[in-house]
């Protein structure tokens, strides 16, 4: 107990110093509910296996990289999520099973064996998902976890970019038994609210989504797809979007087109990353971003 | 004033109103700009042409058609898209209301391409 006291006050401090700490919505009903207690877990997003390319000359081991560095965190996690795109897209599908297994083979190494998959584009759009549930099964779940419910949502494996009316209904359903003011995390891949639709950062039905969580009080999502950090607020819910593992994008607009950040040789690595995520009962979501390597 | 007069003048007065109207309606059809008609092609991964010139206040219709997979378009800027399905011809009707460079892309995966697939829309005066 005591190291985690001195874990919370660690990242307390690291936020009011500025050290890529940022604190999420706050979660006033966390420290009534009975079983909850605080925990944390990492979010490693949009790798891209099979990517190869001038954007990352380091392909072939940013992966393996980013493994090696959540296993050296001193206290590991309770456990790990991967919010999609866990490999490169491939016209061939049995590339894309190739690709899926030797993902699978190298994220083994971790540590930590509760670990949650979830597809992105990449990995599920050219065929609805078929090849990413041979592998890791459903593309969307609920899970809890210490008084807190988790909701994977699949917004990828209709190529069109929607989540689908069977799935909303599915959200429905599962919402209905929570309460008002339950801690509920949701997890997807691609942004539910319109960041930037003119580079394809959105979905298409996400709206639909958010008014099934908007009565919830204590929403935050935590996605990936855009390849770079970005906090966002629709209402009272928080949108927490990760880093890549394999290349940077740039901001929304920044430039004509969505093309990779290049590499950058004097300092690899550069906006890479991945990030703890600490529910405290008492603070709120307390997002970490970590590097991979400490040149990055 | 007899039945057959008055029956007279009212005809009279009918056709001055018909006149008057299709005048109005002549007048009315020259100041809405004639439809323009644009043909756009697509594969994997492109829209042809990619870009393409529009006049703001012109109705353009832009025709589509698919030369082997269902492809999306979407024009964010101006709430507008549509599925393109290989087979038949799909028409977005559209006047430009305002000027500027606008980005157009495939909203359906539609391959490893798919996020190169893109067009450039521009309005002007």
């Amino acid at each position: 107990m005591t190291s985690e006291i001195d874990r919370r006050d660690f990242l307390k401090l690291a936020g009011i110093g500025g050290l890529g700490v940022v604190f999420g919505s706050a979660l006033p009903g966390m420290g009534h509910a009975a079983a909850q207690d605080d925990f944390y877990f990492i979010q490693l997003s949009d790798t891209h296996w099979g990517f190869e390319g001038p954007p990352n000359p380091d392909a072939k081991v940013t992966l393996k990289k980013a493994v090696a560095a959540v296993n050296s965190l001193d206290r590991q996690p309770d456990f790990i999520v991967f919010t999609g795109d866990l490999t490169h897209t491939t016209d061939n599908p049995m590339e894309r099973r190739k690709r899926l297994s030797e993902f699978r083979e190298i994220v083994s190494a971790l540590k930590v064996k509760t670990v949650r998959f979830m597809p992105g584009e990449h990995d599920a759009s050219l065929d609805n998902g078929k090849a990413f549930k041979e592998f890791f099964g459903s593309t969307y779940y609920t899970f809890d976890h210490k008084g807190v419910h988790f909701i994977a949502i699949d917004n990828v494996s209709d190529p069109r970019a929607a989540i689908g009316e069977e799935q909303l209904a599915w959200l429905a359903a599962d919402l209905a038994q929570q309460k008002k003011e339950a801690p509920i995390v949701v997890l997807t891949h691609r942004p539910l609210f319109d960041l930037y639709p003119q580079w394809d950062w959105a979905t298409r039905d996400g709206a639909k989504a958010l008014d099934l969580l908007l009565p919830y009080k204590n929403v935050v999502v935590f996605y990936g797809h855009i390849h770079q950090e970005h906090h966002h607020m629709t209402g009272h819910i928080a949108h927490h979007a990760a880093k890549g593992l394999m290349f940077a994008l740039p901001v929304a607009g920044s430039q004509a087109n969505r093309t990779p950040v290049p590499w950058d040789p004097a300092q690899p690595y550069k906006g890479l990353g991945f990030r703890s995520i600490d529910a405290d009962p008492r603070a709120g979501y307390k997002l970490t971003e970590l590097p991979v390597t400490n040149k990055g | 004033m007899n039945h057959a007069t008055k029956r007279l003048r009212f005809a009279y007065a009918a056709i001055i109103v018909m006149i008057a109207s299709f005048g109005v309606y002549v007048v009315a059809q020259s100041a809405v700009p004639k439809e323009r008609t644009i043909r756009i092609t697509t594969k994997r991964f492109d829209y042809s042409p990619a870009e393409v010139t529009l006049k703001k206040g012109v109705p353009v219709v832009l025709e589509f058609t698919s030369k082997d997979v269902m492809m999306g378009f979407n024009l964010p800027d101006f709430g507008v898209r549509a599925d393109i399905v290989p087979g038949t011809v799909t028409r977005v009707r559209l006047v430009p209301d305002k000027t500027g460079t606008f980005i157009f892309l495939c909203d359906i995966f539609c391959g490893i391409g798919h996020e190169e697939m893109n067009g450039k829309l521009t309005v002007v005066d």
